[in-house]
């Protein structure tokens, strides 16, 4: 009876466009990872030639049980930048650590990064956070070269026993200008590359 | 492994206050906050697979002697910039990183290189780069913060020769 073409179904009322895909979330290989990749073939080539294969299941398998050690914490960092981006008021982060807001926000960024605590992985999601809730990349800046250099964890766990305490006091001393100095470059350097704002 | 087990409690921790605040302003803050922070997780995934499980690769095939060799005494600003690039090139976490910078001072390293070494390893050691930064921030970022951080190392070394210390 029914000999009416069946035709593709109508899509409901534009559904095509329910779900865009949320600002922060980036294509997951870009071409930063592709030339990583590349490295990272090359090296394992020359591991195979240089060790044989045994070389290159040894190092696999060494990786691989890091790599799930660290999940766990990736995703605490992933969750902590979402939230932290959830709830800072965004006119006050854009205020205080925005393009702006001139050697404050510089300040702010670098106290930020010197108190934060974990590792790498809630220093980068946060700030990444940051950045979307409008930070700049000099305050930004500020802060990661911060949480690098003064940051207390690695110096207190790692820099004191290992390099001596006159070392490491010198070294921090010597450290403390440089974050505001970079985010202050970093925020020169941007508005001449970028003269009309972020491009995208 | 109690270093390990603080980091992880004062962590979580941190998650769960910031989720508790989030919670306070609503279900939806929430969940939205959830969702957003498991599709980063989903989506970061594979960079990080690439970085934790290729950089074991790329450790294995840079010879340490170019890193010791670098740091000799009385080298001057030629060892400041080698020192710069072996922080750089230097594979592993903290512990190789400092070791390798206390061996350089045992071994007669002038004390400036030694900073330049370890500011270098700070801004640019590239597995912390490849493992950590590139997969959670965006790669123009990277690029730019990795640019403008390149006199650091140098203004540092100029510091310490400046005022003699350490």
């Amino acid at each position: 009876m029914s000999d009416a073409p069946l035709k593709d179904p109508p899509p409901a009322g534009g559904a095509a466009e329910a779900e865009p895909p949320p600002g922060r979330v980036r294509k997951p290989i870009g071409w930063s990872m592709i030339s990583i990749l590349a490295l990272v073939l090359v090296s394992a080539g020359l591991v195979w030639r240089r060790d044989g294969a045994e070389g290159v299941v040894e190092i696999l398998s060494h990786d691989l049980s890091l790599f799930g050690g660290i999940l766990p914490r990736v995703l605490a960092g992933c969750l902590l930048g979402a939230f932290i981006a959830e709830i800072l008021p965004h006119e006050k982060v854009s205020r205080s650590l925005g393009p702006k807001s001139g050697l404050k926000g510089l300040l702010i960024g670098t106290a930020f990064g010197a108190i934060l605590p974990g590792g790498p992985f809630t220093a980068y999601p946060v700030a990444a956070a940051l950045l979307t809730v409008g930070a700049d990349f000099g305050a930004t800046i500020a802060m990661v070269v911060s949480w690098t250099l003064i940051g207390y964890g690695r110096a207190v766990a790692w820099e004191l026993p290992i390099m001596g305490t006159e070392f490491t006091l010198w070294r921090i001393v010597i450290s403390l200008p440089l974050p505001v100095l970079a985010g202050a470059l970093g925020r020169f350097v941007y508005a001449r590359v970028y003269p009309n704002g972020a491009p995208e | 492994m109690s270093a390990a087990l603080l980091i992880d409690i004062l962590l979580w921790g941190s998650v769960a206050g910031v989720g508790f605040i989030a919670w306070r302003r609503g279900r939806s803050v929430l969940v939205s906050s959830l969702r957003e922070g498991s599709l980063e997780f989903a989506g970061i995934m594979p960079r990080i697979a690439i970085g934790v499980v290729g950089s074991g690769y790329i450790a294995a095939v840079i010879p340490q002697e170019i890193i010791t060799g670098w740091l000799g005494p009385d080298s001057g600003w030629l060892g400041v910039l080698t020192a710069v690039i072996a922080g750089a090139a230097t594979p592993g976490g903290p512990v190789v990183g400092f070791s390798i910078g206390a061996v350089a001072l045992k071994a007669g390293g002038g004390p400036p290189q030694v900073i330049a070494y370890v500011v270098a390893w700070a801004l640019f050691a590239f597995q912390r780069v490849i493992l950590w930064e590139i997969p959670f921030m965006p790669a123009r970022f990277v690029w730019f913060r990795a640019a403008v951080s390149v006199p650091f190392p140098f203004l540092a070394a100029a510091i310490a020769m400046a005022i003699g210390k350490p």
